[in-house]
């Protein structure tokens, strides 16, 4: 606990956000955060008695202490223009410890729950302690609290990077950082209030949707201003899919959120769609969430991360063209095969089978690219746990993304559809190509961005390397299991032509399979803590040598030249 | 077509419209089409709306997130049918807002539920599931008749609803606290209006089995035996598609 104590100052240090702001931008900041304060009074008073009031009061207290936060450094010295020739790394730096919380409060909650379905009573007599109310607190503490930090840390890292270009300004980055999280914030402790519109992963209600459209837009601003400044002439495919990836969630968001509050006072609002329509654009929505946020912003992160990391060029310019245009256009399409034999209508649910089987070859496209990537550098994958959480990473995403086009075919889906071959195939995804590729990126970055040689251990990462692949490997055989077990038993005829298994037949089959699921998932919560002793004891051993990677710096106004690039 | 390509990632702009036109075209197809083509939900003219209380209880349904492990979608499958009732029409959930079509059976669907239990059955049930089915993995809910229903807003939520399409009257809106509580008070004055305004056919009974206080449990029962029963279009040999 001391240790902790004598750190925190380090930390500080290393994050003193308000001393890079300029004048104007310390007084933009408070201006924000007074409008912020008057919303979150304005919540509380008109919320009293609701949840929403219960949120006005979180907002009015953040805004209260950054606002302390900004008056506290308000008259330190402004910064030197010298901060124009070095990349803005410090909004990156705080994401990524951010994304580190949340990986595990989000994968613990999960956890939980998974053992929930084994043990129903490991709960408290409270409703926020039950599976349904907890559910969306992992679901969205892993995807957008996880996924969403780690995707704005490397893309601004990446970004700056790739159009040797520094950030536009010191503050929109930090808006954009915090602002998000308090939309996570805001939406986890929903949950636990009962606050949802039960679209899953759009569980947020109307004034977090609200709020994050608007982080959202200033997001997507700075990507465009910084993109105009490049002093590179062509868009590196990683910043195709990082734009795709805002353009597109910003598109789906909306969208999907469109509902008409009780009031101005209430949490609760309805959905613009009922029934079919409503069934139609929440999956159009919940499988784009998974093909723009899980694969296209976690694509953009493998483009710079991989190649830099192998030291070698990405395979082939071409098939990430095609790849990149096959996924933007035809997920779209995809996502009625969330809702085959429905009442939807037989020509969405045909065309979304189509396309999603289409969808095959750009997967596999990009799942070649980088794998081909690592020719010439096996014996790296060999040594660098890191390089190898990477590879993996690919590998996982070639085998789920062919598991989702197979589970589209309407046949196949009669059968996995409502059972926990679904899940399976889901944490395949998130475990096993998400959160490995986001470990791979965190692994390569904390050194660059701490101005270290190396990880503090690379033995730990080595162990938690495997322990993320024994979880994951453990919890998706399982899955399989249970899930095709449970399709079969609710789909088997006896001799004399009735249903062979009653509904509670089928549950008690799968409880085996529920421990082991959530051993698996023990086992990957286990590594990212070993992962965030490893990160902390990188940042706090400041000893070491600095390491500036060599010509790690924008281009100065007037210059020109053409940086190495990971492709090309 | 790699050229054309080589050109367009030099421009910022174009790329960002060439991702905004590629990627709306799917979702325009799919979605649009299901809002002007009639024959997508079908005509039940004697459907019925929720009434209060039943919306109340769907909110708590909603809010205890019941939708992540129970589906109310029967699908086109013979088991299914043979398990759960007839298949599910899209009518049947034309004024369900947001649909709660589900995604995952943990539990058993439930898109038939209305009337297969007793009152008593779900009541029991709710308050620890493993008393009335001990292999049941469902999360307790002992505390819903602990907590009263807030009632008092339900007349705006039912604007909200009606601003989203639900045909309320104004009549259903004005009274929507009375009818909430006359639901589950049988024997009391305010029970007669529920009849009048939603249908001889609405189940009033005290469902918490104690007449007198409007509890949580009360309204979400009130939603679980109404769930499959809001019209018997389902029932009809063919389903009579709109038209």
């Amino acid at each position: 606990m001391k240790d902790i104590l004598r750190w925190l100052p380090r930390i500080a240090e290393c994050l003193a956000m308000i001393a890079q702001l300029t004048r104007y931008e310390r007084q933009l900041a408070l201006f924000i955060l007074l409008a912020l304060s008057i919303c979150g009074l304005a919540m509380a008073v008109a919320g009293t008695g609701d949840p929403l009031g219960v949120h006005g009061a979180i907002v009015l207290l953040a805004a209260i202490a950054g606002t302390f936060w900004v008056i506290s450094g308000y008259y330190e010295p402004e910064p030197s223009d010298d901060r124009l020739d070095r990349y803005f790394d410090d909004p990156s730096r705080l994401g990524i410890i951010l994304a580190m919380v949340w990986v595990v409060a989000g994968l613990f909650v999960g956890d939980w729950i998974a053992w929930q379905l084994a043990y129903p009573d490991l709960t408290f007599d409270a409703a926020w302690s039950s599976f349904g109310r907890l559910r969306p607190v992992h679901t969205s503490g892993v995807i957008f609290g996880f996924g969403g930090n780690a995707l704005i840390a490397t893309s601004f890292y990446v970004l700056q990077r790739t159009t040797r270009a520094r950030l536009p300004d010191q503050l929109s980055p930090w808006f954009v950082l915090l602002g998000y999280n308090l939309f996570c914030v805001i939406a986890a402790t929903g949950y636990l209030m009962g606050v949802t519109q039960s679209k899953e992963y759009a569980e947020p209600e109307w004034y977090a949707d609200i709020w994050l459209v608007v982080v959202w837009v200033t997001y997507f601003i700075i990507y465009l201003r910084t993109l105009v400044r490049r002093k590179e002439p062509h868009i590196y495919v990683s910043n195709w899919y990082y734009m795709a990836f805002i353009l597109v969630v910003a598109i789906l968001h909306i969208v999907n959120n469109l509902a008409m509050p009780v009031s101005l006072g209430h949490a609760k609002s309805y959905s613009a769609f009922s029934g079919v329509q409503d069934a139609m654009t929440q999956w159009w929505y919940g499988h784009n969430a998974v093909a723009f946020f899980l694969t296209a912003g976690f694509l953009g992160m493998m483009y710079y991360y991989l190649p830099v990391r192998a030291g070698r060029p990405i395979f082939s310019y071409r098939l990430s063209i095609i790849s990149f245009w096959g996924i933007t256009f035809m997920y779209m399409w995809a996502g009625s095969h969330h809702l085959h034999y429905t009442a939807l209508p037989q020509w969405v649910q045909t065309l979304g089978m189509t396309f999603s089987i289409m969808l095959l070859v750009p997967s596999w496209a990009s799942a070649g690219n980088a794998l081909l990537t690592l020719n010439g550098a096996w014996h790296k994958v060999r040594d660098d746990a890191v390089l190898r959480f990477m590879m993996v990473a690919a590998v996982f995403y070639g085998l789920v993304t062919f598991e989702g086009s197979f589970m589209a075919i309407r046949a196949v889906n009669s059968l996995s559809h409502y059972t926990d071959w679904t899940v399976g195939h889901v944490h395949a995804g998130a475990l096993g190509w998400v959160a490995m590729i986001t470990f791979g990126a965190i692994y390569a970055s904390v050194p660059w961005l701490w101005k270290r040689e190396r990880m503090y251990s690379g033995r730990l990462v080595e162990v938690h390397f495997w322990l993320a692949l024994a979880g994951t490997v453990i919890y998706v055989f399982a899955m399989w299991n249970s899930g095709i077990i449970q399709g079969l038993m609710w789909r088997t005829y006896n001799e004399s032509g009735t249903l062979a298994y009653s509904f509670v037949e089928s549950m008690v089959a799968m409880r085996p399979y529920y421990i082991a699921r959530a051993i698996g998932g023990l086992l990957f919560l286990i590594g990212a803590l070993v992962a965030c002793y490893n990160i902390w004891m990188t940042i706090r051993t400041a000893d070491q040598p600095a390491d500036q990677r060599l010509g790690d710096r924008p281009v100065p106004a007037l210059a020109g030249g053409t940086a190495p690039q990971p492709a090309e | 077509m790699f050229n054309l390509h080589y050109r367009l990632e030099r421009k910022t702009i174009g790329f960002l419209l060439a991702i905004i036109g590629v990627a709306s075209i799917g979702g325009a197809v799919e979605i649009i089409p299901l809002f002007t083509i009639h024959q997508t939900v079908e005509d039940a003219p004697n459907m019925r709306v929720y009434t209060p209380l039943e919306i109340a209880g769907r909110n708590i349904y909603i809010r205890e997130g019941c939708y992540a492990c129970h589906s109310q979608m029967i699908r086109t499958l013979r088991d299914e049918v043979e398990r759960y009732g007839p298949y599910s029409l899209a009518v049947e959930s034309k004024y369900d807002h947001p649909m709660l079509w589900g995604s995952k059976r943990t539990g058993p669907d439930l898109a038939r539920m209305g009337n297969k239990y007793s009152d008593e059955w779900h009541v029991r049930h709710l308050n620890n599931p493993r008393d009335v089915v001990p292999e049941s993995v469902m999360p307790h809910y002992s505390w819903l008749g602990r907590t009263e229903l807030r009632s008092e807003d339900l007349g705006r939520h039912m604007v909200a609803l009606r601003r989203v399409g639900v045909p309320y009257t104004d009549d259903m809106i004005a009274n929507a606290r009375s009818d909430a509580y006359g639901q589950a008070a049988p024997d009391t004055p305010f029970a007669e209006g529920v009849t009048k305004r939603y249908g001889a056919a609405t189940n009033v009974r005290a469902f918490d089995g104690k007449p007198g206080n409007l509890t949580e449990l009360d309204a979400l029962v009130a939603y679980l035996q109404i769930l499959g029963k809001l019209t018997d279009a389902a029932h009809k040999p063919v389903a009579a598609a709109g038209g």
